[in-house]
């Protein structure tokens, strides 16, 4: 397989939310607006290409039967990073995505990832994947939390361009499952055109 | 008085699937039938209690005594991760009729992210050992309420006659928003 598939799968064919329903919780819990979704697909994009990297790197290393926790380890060890890095230079950012993000540990998204494709394929390949599935993921939540910001409040990225309340029950729990079940009925009819 | 408001915003106001997200996946993957997601509320629940409570007092006398709270998510999962492992080899050999109840559930459970949600939101919370015990025993209910109602739903949303492409999980989403609409009329009694 080219390293563009590799790269590219990770936005339609194989996406993460709206194909495979992995990473469901974030998903849903964070988008109610753009900027979170966006913030929160970039964090789970770094944990994710560094897991693929050193999982990737040390797959070998590893006996067969832990390893599963070994897996789990680095990843946790990612994610206090991630954690500790938005607490000091984006604090606004942490205290809106709150619970979720020591919550990217047990993100299927990242355990499948190293499971299925890292522990197989080279370093490289390991890299353009994370990065393939973690864009794929970061778009997904945008695109939720840009609809659900539209139709919930009336503004974009913050950008307010319609005046008033907007419906706000885009913005609290049912919207979420809503805007996230007639998406998927979209992006299942683009990827038969395509496929 | 505490301990029933705990409860009551535990299981409808605050529903950890249905208002918090937690635990989506199982939700969205297992819940077809009503009896597996029988199983699969009993499962989360026992690991549920057990990891708020042993996660709870490591926290405590641990993380906090030699402050280095920032090892709390690498500490929590490896313990939910171990004690999953612990409590399936237990039940294989103490009660082996709920262990093959329970069958391939148990080891799903690790990745449950309302395992660890709820173990964090506890120590976040600041309750104590008691109020943690009943926050997670609510929490574990909720999950399953919302577990099983759906999975009922589901099973007759087989023979309802819609568009093609909504069949499988779109529309199981979007009754999930139904579900939650519902719920949120809870909202006023807390």
């Amino acid at each position: 397989m080219s390293q563009w598939k590799n790269f590219s799968k990770g936005f339609f064919k194989e996406n993460a939310v709206f194909v495979l329903f992995l990473g469901l919780c974030p998903t849903l819990g964070v988008t109610t607006s753009a900027m979170n979704g966006l913030g929160m697909g970039l964090a789970t994009t770094f944990v994710l290409v560094m897991s693929n990297l050193v999982v990737s790197i040390v797959k070998s290393q590893i006996p067969d039967k832990v390893r599963i926790p070994s897996f789990i380890v680095i990843i946790a060890s990612f994610v206090t990073m991630v954690e500790l890095v938005m607490q000091a230079y984006v604090p606004a950012l942490f205290d809106q995505l709150g619970l979720f993000i020591p919550l990217i540990v047990v993100n299927c998204i990242v355990l499948g990832r190293a499971e299925a494709f890292a522990s197989k394929n080279t370093v490289f390949s390991s890299i353009i994947d994370g990065l393939g599935m973690g864009l794929g993921f970061a778009m997904a939540l945008t695109i939720l939390g840009g609809v659900r910001e539209i139709l919930g409040s009336g503004s974009i990225f913050g950008f307010k361009f319609i005046q008033g309340d907007g419906m706000l029950v885009f913005v609290l729990a049912p919207g979420a499952f809503i805007v996230l079940g007639y998406l998927i009925v979209l992006i299942n009819k683009i990827n038969k055109k395509t496929a | 008085m505490e301990y029933i408001i705990i409860i009551i915003s535990a299981i409808f106001v605050n529903n950890i699937l249905l208002a918090q997200f937690l635990g989506v996946c199982p939700f969205i993957g297992v819940s077809s039938k009503v009896e597996t997601s029988i199983g699969m509320a009993g499962a989360v629940t026992f690991v549920m209690v057990i990891a708020t409570i042993v996660t709870y007092l490591l926290q405590k006398y641990v993380l906090d005594a030699f402050g280095i709270a920032f090892m709390q998510t690498i500490t929590f999962i490896l313990v939910i991760a171990s004690l999953v492992q612990l409590v399936e080899i237990i039940l294989k050999k103490v009660s082996p009729a709920l262990y093959q109840a329970l069958g391939i559930f148990l080891p799903l459970i690790t990745t449950n992210c309302a395992v660890l949600g709820v173990a964090i939101l506890a120590v976040q919370k600041d309750y104590n050992l008691l109020g943690s015990v009943v926050f997670a025993i609510s929490n574990a209910i909720g999950f399953g309420l919302a577990l099983v109602i759906f999975a009922g739903l589901r099973e007759h949303l087989d023979m309802v006659n819609i568009p093609k492409g909504m069949k499988g999980v779109p529309i199981a989403f979007i009754v999930a928003g139904l579900l939650a609409l519902a719920f949120m009329g809870f909202a006023g009694i807390v």
